[in-house]
């Protein structure tokens, strides 16, 4: 909803050179340098996002109350009777690293082991990696959760321009009223009405043989019966995201195209005479949609989220039931996975986002220099 | 949304006063909100639904009991006349349970708004007073907070520590949360520091806490209110969600521990239950649509610049 953050990039820029106005870099080569150091700063930013949550899931294993590791160990010798060597040789490979060595070592041979891509095996399941059960659950989500992006960003972008073209009018009020009510349900107790109205009450929905990601039987394949197979089953979830989500888009899709109406240079353009269709794409949809591409990623990474709710009620095998999972098995490995997963693909949704922006609006490769 | 405008005259300071009709003119900022919330009618409609959510969470318990008398014999009883809403699988009323089931929903919820607010406004002002170092650190924080979905953060939060205590949930959801609202208090501070009364205060050596508690943040009360209430029904969101997953302790009564009660027992399947699932979900929609609707409205009333174009 606030789109403020360009705003925050540009205040300072304009209320710094009293002081810092001297060190400024040569004009001579600079849109290009600038362009460029932007992606760098931009992607080495991004780097020290992910380095920084996953030394914090090191920290978190290591340091919360019952650290897991050692948890795992005095089970295991409890339970089964092993040494402690034993235990603690399994412990240094579920968790990728070794509690008897020093600390900064452990911490080395685990982020050693991520760039190679190993998070350790999973403790729910033996001999199954973490990587391995990611890859296997993580694209499930993408999958659904991105075309639930595609239909509600486009279909409420077209709604929020309509709206906008036609303040007032019933596709305006309609869209508004019916758009904070399901803006209001939270996407789990959506999922929720949907089963117990749908497919209980009215019987127009067979939710038990919609459950899950594809039917039994169906092979993986390229094949059309595999693909209407997995969007049959993908569904629900997809209603679900695309409901809760679509009036929100509806809206600011409209705040943001009024907003440009208003502008001068629409007014130039008509004065000028240009075709309707013409001002309507390049000069108010172009506008008004720039602001937006920064949500869209936020969005992503809010549906990424509450995807833990939806595919647990649906029984849809993505990373977020994945993550359920784990958590109710303390398979801590497996938690550390996820979130480290998880965090990784909001930052691309995000770098992805900033650097559509930049390409799209010079101002924001300029003013991105002073404020961070 | 407002990327090119100077000065964002969002705050209350800025607002069109309201059309003079007579007796406006001398009363309090409050209760000139209240008339302008009045007329409008999805924002009369938000305030109703959540002044009577609030009055039968908080005054519905004194009146019926906290203490909800169970028969187990009767379990999963159609709704009657005595019970309206029918009985649950351990033969308590589901229409008592209701009732004094909003109270730690509505606890939670404020305890992690307020919570966040308070950090929020303290640091997104200070860091947009005076820039530099902590304000370069606390947007770098931000940036990475906001990065981890605050959901899945929640979850794993909470199922490494036991959280016990529905107060210590919203301790924790609100200690999670506040960088979003920290951005954007960031950056309401960084336009208004530049205006004259910021100025005369600076002039007046008052010292910092005073220019900056004292005259800055009162000018953002407006936008502080309407973000608080956004922040409710966020928490509200997360908190349910934990309950619903049974990442949260299944002890005492919610809303959010009936329906997950529900799920697990499968009231959806049995036609004289579904009260019992259906309510909790209905009253915690509705919550949430009149803390949307209230806050979709006073957006609009103390920001003209959304209204008239």
């Amino acid at each position: 909803m606030t789109a403020d953050v360009p705003t925050s990039a540009a205040p300072p820029e304009s209320a710094a050179p009293p002081g810092t106005a001297a060190p400024r870099r040569p004009a001579a080569s600079l849109g290009h340098r600038i362009y460029h150091s932007f992606i760098l700063r931009r992607l080495l930013r991004s780097v020290f996002v992910v380095w920084v949550v996953a030394s914090g899931v090191f920290l978190m294993v290591r340091l919360l109350p019952g650290n897991p590791v050692d948890v795992y160990i005095n089970q295991q010798i409890a339970l089964y009777g092993k040494s402690y060597e034993q235990a603690a040789a399994e412990a240094s490979n579920f968790f990728r690293f070794d509690p008897s060595t020093p600390i900064w070592r452990q911490y080395l041979d685990y982020l050693g082991g991520l760039l190679r891509g190993d998070m350790g095996s999973s403790i729910a399941t033996p001999g199954v990696t973490v990587m391995d059960k990611i890859a296997q659950y993580l694209p499930w989500t993408l999958y659904s959760v991105g075309i639930a992006l595609l239909i509600s960003i486009t279909v409420g972008l077209i709604l929020g321009m309509i709206m906008a073209y036609r303040r007032g009018g019933i596709i305006d009020h309609a869209v508004s009223i019916i758009g904070s009510g399901f803006h209001a349900i939270p996407n789990y107790l959506l999922a929720i009405l949907i089963v117990v109205v749908g497919a209980v009450q009215l019987q127009i929905i067979d939710y038990t043989r919609m459950r899950g990601n594809v039917s039994p039987g169906v092979d993986a394949e390229f094949s059309l019966r595999f693909l209407s197979d997995i969007g049959y089953h993908a569904t629900l979830p997809i209603i679900t995201y695309v409901l809760t989500t679509v009036g929100t888009w509806a809206l600011i899709m409209k705040a943001s195209t009024t907003q440009v109406l208003g502008e001068d240079y629409v007014t130039v353009a008509k004065a000028r005479g240009l075709k309707e269709s013409r001002i309507q794409a390049h000069y108010v949809g172009r506008n008004a949609l720039l602001p937006l591409i920064a949500q869209i990623a936020t969005q992503a990474g809010f549906i990424v989220g509450g995807a833990i709710f939806v595919e647990q009620t649906f029984s849809y095998e993505g990373i977020g039931l994945l993550l359920f999972e784990s958590i109710n098995t303390r398979d801590y490995p497996t938690i550390q996975g996820v979130l480290l997963v998880v965090t990784i693909t909001v930052v691309l949704a995000n770098l992805a986002a900033d650097l559509i922006n930049a390409a799209l609006d010079p101002r924001i490769r300029l003013g991105e220099g002073g404020a961070s | 949304m407002s990327a090119d405008a100077p000065p964002v005259p969002t705050t209350a300071a800025a607002t069109v006063p309201p059309p003079a009709t007579g007796k406006a003119a001398g009363t309090s900022p409050l209760r000139r909100l209240l008339n302008e919330l009045t007329r409008s009618t999805s924002g009369f409609l938000g305030l109703c639904l959540v002044v009577a959510i609030l009055l039968l969470s908080l005054v519905g318990p004194l009146v019926v009991g906290t203490e909800v008398p169970g028969d187990a014999s009767r379990a999963w009883e159609a709704p009657s006349a005595q019970h309206w809403l029918g009985l649950e699988g351990t033969g308590k009323d589901t229409l008592h349970l209701l009732v004094i089931g909003g109270r730690t929903v509505l606890m939670v919820g404020f305890l992690a708004a307020a919570i966040t607010t308070v950090i929020a406004v303290a640091i997104g002002s200070l860091a947009g007073y005076f820039g530099g170092r902590f304000d370069a650190a606390m947007l770098q924080l931000t940036d990475i907070v906001m990065t981890v979905p605050q959901i899945v953060l929640l979850a794993v939060v909470g199922a490494f520590y036991s959280l016990d205590s529905p107060m210590l949930l919203g301790v924790i959801i609100g200690v999670l949360t506040w960088p979003v609202l920290m951005r954007s208090i960031r950056a309401q501070v960084l336009s208004l520091k530049e205006r004259e009364f910021v100025e005369a205060a600076q002039l007046l050596d008052v010292g910092w806490v005073r220019v900056v508690f004292g005259e800055i943040v009162p000018n953002m009360a407006s936008y502080i209110l309407i973000n608080f209430i956004i922040a409710v029904t966020n928490a509200i969101y997360a908190m349910v969600g934990l309950y619903l997953l049974g990442l949260a302790p299944q002890k005492g009564t919610n809303w959010g521990i009936m329906i997950n009660d529900a799920w697990t027992k499968g009231a959806m399947f049995n036609p004289d239950a579904v009260a019992y699932i259906v309510a909790p979900v209905t009253m915690i929609v509705l919550l949430q649509l009149g803390l949307i609707l209230l806050t979709r409205t006073l957006e609009e009333i103390l920001n003209p610049r959304l209204r008239d174009r």
